[in-house]
């Protein structure tokens, strides 16, 4: 299992555990985590699973790309950090990653 | 006593629900009842990342089974409601079980639309997960398929079977593709993109009949058309749109007329009874009382449900909003574009990949389809909801980002 934390604006953590190869959006959907919508349910449309990666943890997650990166670039609050969790999956190498929820 | 909540339909608006319904604080009983054997899955990957592969079906399920355990949310798969006994408070299943309720949900959703001639083993639809594996065993090769209806499910239909070198014809009654959702321009442009993949789309032409193998009646060996030609076929995909599941509500008597009626709480004409989804007709803010067959809307209105059977109503004032995933393009709509006076382009949709058509009414912005600009779908989502009112042109100024046009 790999345990993965998301913070909300508020302060308040959520500590989830995950399978690999789960995406970060699923993994905050099946527990219900406040701010991840996630409409599209994984199809990269609606940027509605939006999170800022901890910064010790950006370079192994890595960085938005081409649609992704479209979208977060639109988005209030999103910043080089940020990522759509839906494209983000999760390995052992993620154990441990902190993702910070801004406010939606 | 523990209150019981009962959804009955299990698609997206039901899955959303059940799990609003936990976020709203109802701590009473929720069980949901779904015809599938499965649990609540996301239905647009079914015919694109689920059959091609790329994706399991545990993969595309909307939530995983722990959550509902974890949540207490019980589930009653492979099951449909029969009757809503109101004056006892009781759903009651096929097999005569007499499920009682202090809240109920309609999520029933739709079905597709058939053909009048039906029973063709090789005439297929697109909905569930079994209209799925049925098309699966069809994809070879080689193989020739007709799709019939030119609008988003056919056209995905249609990039999907390219995959699959599968050889396409796509038959649309209307003189242009997506004609009942989109502008020409971006017909055109749908168009141009299939025939270049190798698609045939033959327009204005409406099924004369279908033609039944002579040694195998269940087969469809092809079909003909109104104009006299004929087209062969190894297989058939129907898209020519869905029927709202209505039937259930309407026994009932709550309130129906195209859809059932909701207002914008999601509250039927029984104060117990809500209903989300695609089965409902409700008020859209800014665009009238209309059904929409779209997940974002599904969601949506379940999230309204679920406040309002927790006595917290709270109104879905969302603006609509769709996608559609066809070869490498990624189309985002924003709106709805009934009723518009103008149309400006930005970006070129004659020979690029990557554009988007803003539809203005009376100088407003009503809608944007945006293809490949991911952008312009999410600038435009918020200038909709805000009436803000834009020079067009400077919306078709693509010498400059968006985001600083509409700063």
């Amino acid at each position: 299992m790999i345990k993965i934390t998301f913070l909300n604006s508020a302060g308040v953590s959520t500590e989830v555990e995950a399978h690999p190869g789960d995406t970060a959006m699923q993994v905050a959907v099946d527990n219900l985590v406040p701010g991840i919508a996630a409409e599209c349910g994984g199809a990269c449309s609606c940027a509605t699973c939006h999170v800022v990666v901890d910064s010790d943890w950006i370079e192994l997650v890595g960085y938005a790309e081409d649609m992704e990166k479209d979208l977060l670039e639109s988005l209030d609050g999103a910043g080089e950090n940020s990522r759509l969790c839906c494209q983000i999956e999760l390995t052992r190498v993620l154990d441990g990653l902190i993702l910070q929820v801004p406010q939606s | 006593m523990e209150q019981i909540c009962i959804i009955v339909g299990a698609g997206h608006a039901g899955a959303q629900l059940a799990a609003s319904l936990r976020q709203e604080g109802w701590t009473g009983r929720i069980t949901m009842v779904g015809d599938e054997p499965w649990l609540p899955y996301n239905r647009p990957p079914l015919s694109k990342a689920y059959l091609a592969g790329e994706k399991t079906f545990d993969e595309i399920l909307i939530r995983h089974a722990e959550f509902y355990e974890r949540q207490g949310i019980e589930l009653v798969l492979n099951a449909s409601a029969s009757s809503i006994d109101r004056p006892h408070k009781a759903v009651v299943l096929s097999d005569g079980a007499r499920l009682a309720y202090d809240k109920l949900a309609l999520c029933t959703g739709a079905r597709v639309r058939r053909l009048p001639e039906d029973g063709f083993d090789n005439v297929l639809y697109l909905r569930n997960r079994n209209d799925l594996e049925a098309l699966r065993v069809y994809l070879r090769d080689g193989a020739r398929a007709v799709i019939i209806g030119g609008g988003y499910i056919g056209l995905e239909a249609a990039a999907v079977l390219r995959k699959f070198a599968v050889s396409v014809t796509v038959i649309e009654a209307a003189s242009r593709v997506l004609a009942r959702v989109t502008a020409p321009e971006l017909s055109q442009f749908y168009q141009r993109v299939h025939a270049e993949k190798g698609v045939e789309i033959l327009t204005g032409c409406a099924i004369a009949g279908l033609v039944a193998d002579a040694k195998k009646p269940n087969l469809a060996v092809g079909l003909e058309l109104d104009n006299g030609r004929s087209v062969d076929a190894d297989f058939i995909v129907v898209g020519i749109g869905v029927v709202p599941n209505t039937e259930l509500a309407e026994a009932a008597g709550l309130e129906v007329s195209g859809g059932i009626v909701t207002d914008i709480c999601a509250r039927t004409s029984d104060p117990d009874i809500f209903a989300a989804g695609d089965c409902t007709v409700h008020p859209v803010k800014d665009f009238g009382t209309l059904r929409l067959e779209s997940v974002g809307n599904a969601v949506e209105q379940a999230k309204a449900a679920a406040s309002a059977i927790c006595g917290k109503p709270r109104p879905d004032h969302s603006l609509p909003w769709f996608w559609s995933d066809q070869y490498d393009l990624k189309l985002q709509t924003a709106g709805i574009s009934t009723g518009y006076d103008r149309i400006v382009m930005r970006g070129d949709a004659e020979a690029s990949a990557s554009f988007a058509a803003f539809y203005l009414r009376q100088g407003r912005l009503i809608a944007a389809d945006c293809v490949n600009r991911a952008s312009e779908f999410l600038l435009s989502k918020k200038l909709i909801a805000e009436g803000r009112e834009i020079a067009p042109e400077q919306l078709a100024d693509d010498s400059r980002p968006f985001k600083e046009i509409v700063a």
